[in-house]
């Protein structure tokens, strides 16, 4: 079965097989996690902490501890993640839609299911019996394209992917050239590793890319701005002919 | 920053050993030892001094599988000459640097230990990828599509939206 339903700015895809998915369950956490962190809404629980009328101390726990996991991802990447803009103004947009995957995930439970949220995948159990789910990867140089296909398998349930071109996305890259990657995409065991990872490194170019993929379980699909490809051993394998 | 530090310690060490090669074919850098300790700031110095004395030394330590044999002159032999491992500050570290047609063509960090030098990593490195390597996907072979996040109008213009509407119909 399949439903498609708009939230976060994006669109959610999920698709599943057998049992009835709890369909209303994932839209709820997801309604209600735009209503606490949007800032194009000026009277979420983000924006009034963004705009200093509540203090972050009296935020409820659950922003004080989707803050508080942004700001150790900071850490593990050296900043190049981080929930702040160059202006040092707060915003967790780079960490709550897969925060609430995450969450949307432990409600869907175990299972035959796939879940897209605005290019962003995680997963359950496999497509058809004996079959994974595969994510077909978008060729940044011509979006109506797929660069390749990723089988999702073993301990991995999740791939995520950043871009440095896409319109509206909130990556800020170091440096005044610009990204390094057009397109980075992460395969991991979890949707916000896969996330903060695909973002920082965006983010923080070829020093971030080995930094990180050496320090993570990660499989790492890397696309430059002369659409030239780079992959990590476990994500040659995946890809491979 | 004392990741970047980790970082920027193992690129100079791939420097240090690039320049072995390129001296002398297959020479690669020494067992150099530092002093160890907290080493701020000095990580490119102290990595940079230990391997000119290694150079000189010449030690015998390659195992590239075609490495190491004669070629005194300028031109090093084409293969993967795998250097020893080196200490650095940040622990020991030994990195592979590919030869083709004389000449550097990639540098590879083989395996190397965080700074509490705790168990060796093996490399999990991004290495350039054809194309042509890639397995050639059409949008009926897969579940889903993963790209860059589109807004809700650029879902519109998306191959998931294509996916998603034929899912429907199918």
């Amino acid at each position: 079965m399949h439903t498609t339903f708009e939230t976060m700015g994006t669109v959610v895809s999920l698709e599943w097989a057998g049992e009835p998915a709890r369909v209303t369950d994932v839209r709820r956490i997801f309604e209600a996690a735009d209503r606490r962190f949007s800032l194009h809404r000026p009277d979420s629980e983000l924006s009034r902490v963004a705009d200093g009328s509540l203090e972050l101390l009296d935020a409820s726990s659950e922003l004080r501890g989707v803050y508080a996991t942004a700001l150790g991802w900071r850490g593990e990447t050296g900043g190049a993640f981080t929930p702040h803009r160059p202006d040092g103004a707060l915003d967790l947009n780079g960490i709550v839609k897969a925060w609430a995957m995450a969450e949307a995930g432990r409600a869907l439970g175990d299972g035959d299911w796939c879940l897209n949220v605005g290019g962003d995948v995680l997963v359950s159990g496999q497509a058809e019996t004996g079959a994974p789910w595969v994510v077909g990867i978008v060729d940044p140089g011509d979006r109506a394209e797929l660069l390749t296909a990723v089988p999702i398998v073993g301990a991995r349930r999740a791939a995520a992917t950043s871009g440095s071109a896409e319109r509206g996305d909130h990556i800020w890259t170091r440096g005044r050239e610009g990204a390094e990657f057009a397109q980075v995409t992460v395969v991991a065991d979890d949707i916000v590793t896969a996330d903060v990872l695909a973002t920082a490194i965006v983010s923080g170019g070829a020093l971030s890319l080995d930094d990180l993929t050496g320090r993570f379980d990660v499989d790492v699909l890397a696309v430059d701005r002369n659409g030239e490809l780079r992959a990590t051993p476990g994500m040659r394998e995946l890809v491979a002919k | 920053m004392r990741r970047r530090a980790a970082v920027a310690s193992v690129i100079a060490s791939a420097g240090v050993l690039i320049a072995g090669f390129q001296v002398g074919a297959a020479v690669t850098a020494g067992r150099t030892t530092t002093s160890s300790g907290t080493g701020t700031g000095s990580s490119g110095s102290t990595a940079g001094t230990g391997s000119t004395g290694s150079t000189s030394s010449g030690s015998t330590g390659s195992t590239g599988s075609t490495g190491s044999t004669g070629s005194t002159g300028s031109s090093a032999k084409d293969g993967t000459f795998n250097g020893t491992t080196v200490q650095t500050p940040f622990g020991p570290m030994q990195v592979a640097a590919v030869i083709s047609g004389g000449k550097i063509a990639d540098v590879k960090v083989l395996q190397r230990t965080d700074q509490g030098g705790r168990s060796v990593q093996i490399s999990n490195q991004a290495d350039p990828m054809l194309r042509s390597e890639v397995l050639q996907a059409q949008s009926a072979n897969v579940s889903t599509i993963g790209g860059a996040t589109y807004t809700s109008e650029g879902y519109l213009q998306s191959l998931q939206s294509a996916l998603d509407q034929a899912g429907f119909t199918g």
